[in-house]
């Protein structure tokens, strides 16, 4: 077994300037297309970029955790049947719905909207975005 | 794998309490939140069973203040402690900066502690992470049981058996009372700190 030398930092790195690219992101393409709230969190939880349309008083920090393990389940699910992974990963609730991306291995997006955007379009608008968001490291 | 973020002056590290069901690692937690009620911005968030078991983990978010110039942020998480729990323990193992293994102090659950200290070796293991590299302190859980004349294991036999080749830092306490949960808690903030700090700089 071969361990990690530096266990406790990082899969990643992201700079200043790449973080704002990514929260620019955010903001044009999912915040200004109508969704109430969006986070970049990495797999452990961590919320690493955050926007919303400012009216939004959510326990994001409670809300990442959740969302990391509940992708975290469904995929671990997912490969229990055979599954390389589930491909939509999406709660609709009355007023506001949850949906969730893998930007890639270490990245999720989580995006929450309401009744004004159809899932379709914030399909599309999620499809974008981490295409976008992917970029920034290509 | 904590997140340090330059632009926000902002850490935020990933702490999780591992050890044999029933030893009081959700009760840590819950000494914790209502000590720090008022420091708590958001709920203990508890995915558990009807019979009040930890099914997932707990959660609570707890901000430490300022240190080096960065908001710390410190997620303290539980895992199930149930064995049949294995798979969603070891999810909540993703990405930790720190440990605590609450063992339970009692000598009917001498061999539940070895097994659960091996489990956490093997599931860090499983993401290349050695159970020696890991800052880790040990809680020998319970101690006021004593009191009521419950049989409990010498201090001793608890380093002797858990400690012995780890050799980390070791507290006697009871989570129901309160004791030594916070200098517990203290003291994996203070390791997990200190292993960040060449990123924190
Ligand atoms: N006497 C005593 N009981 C405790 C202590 N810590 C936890 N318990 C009890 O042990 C049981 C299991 O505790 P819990 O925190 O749910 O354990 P977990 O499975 O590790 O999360 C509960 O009934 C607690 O009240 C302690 O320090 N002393
Ligand atoms: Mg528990």
């Amino acid at each position: 077994m071969v361990y990690e030398d530096d266990m406790t930092f990082t899969d990643y790195t992201l700079g200043q300037e790449e973080l704002e690219r990514i929260e620019n992101i955010l903001e044009e393409d999912l915040v200004k297309s109508g969704v109430h709230s969006v986070l970049l969190i990495d797999m452990a939880g961590n919320i690493i970029a955050q926007r919303d349309n400012g009216s939004c008083d959510h326990d994001l920090y409670s809300l990442a955790a959740l969302a990391s393990a509940n992708f975290a389940a469904v995929d671990t699910m997912a490969k229990i049947v055979g599954e390389e992974e589930f491909s939509l990963l999406f709660h609709k609730g009355e007023s506001e719905s949850i949906h969730f991306s893998k930007v890639n291995t270490e990245f999720l997006l989580i995006t929450i909207f309401g009744k004004e955007v159809s899932l379709g379009l914030l399909r599309l608008k999620v499809a974008e975005a981490v295409q976008k968001i992917n970029d920034v490291w290509a | 794998m904590a997140f340090v973020n330059m632009k926000t002056k902002e850490v935020q590290a990933k702490i999780v309490y591992y050890g044999p069901g029933r030893g009081g690692k959700t009760t840590n937690l819950e000494y914790i939140y209502s000590k720090f009620r008022d420091r708590i911005k958001s709920d203990m968030v508890s995915i558990k069973t009807h019979g009040d078991r930890t099914l997932f983990f707990d959660f609570l978010p707890f901000d430490i203040g300022k240190i080096m110039g960065y908001d710390v942020k410190v997620q303290l998480y539980t895992v199930p402690g149930q064995v049949k729990y294995d798979a969603t323990r070891r999810l909540v193992l993703k990405g930790v900066d720190g440990m605590v293994f609450v063992g339970d102090s009692q000598v009917e659950q001498r061999k539940k502690n070895i097994l659960s200290l091996k489990n956490l070796q093997e599931n860090l293991a499983s993401y290349k992470k050695s159970i020696f590299k890991v800052p880790l302190v040990l809680q020998y859980n319970k101690r006021d049981l004593e009191k009521e004349g419950v049989p409990l294991l010498p201090v001793e036999t608890l380093e002797k058996d858990l400690n012995s080749q780890l050799k980390v830092p070791s507290f006697s306490a009871s989570a129901v009372t309160g004791e030594n949960v916070v200098p517990t808690m203290k003291k994996i903030i203070s390791l997990t700190m200190t292993s960040l700090q060449n990123v924190m700089k």
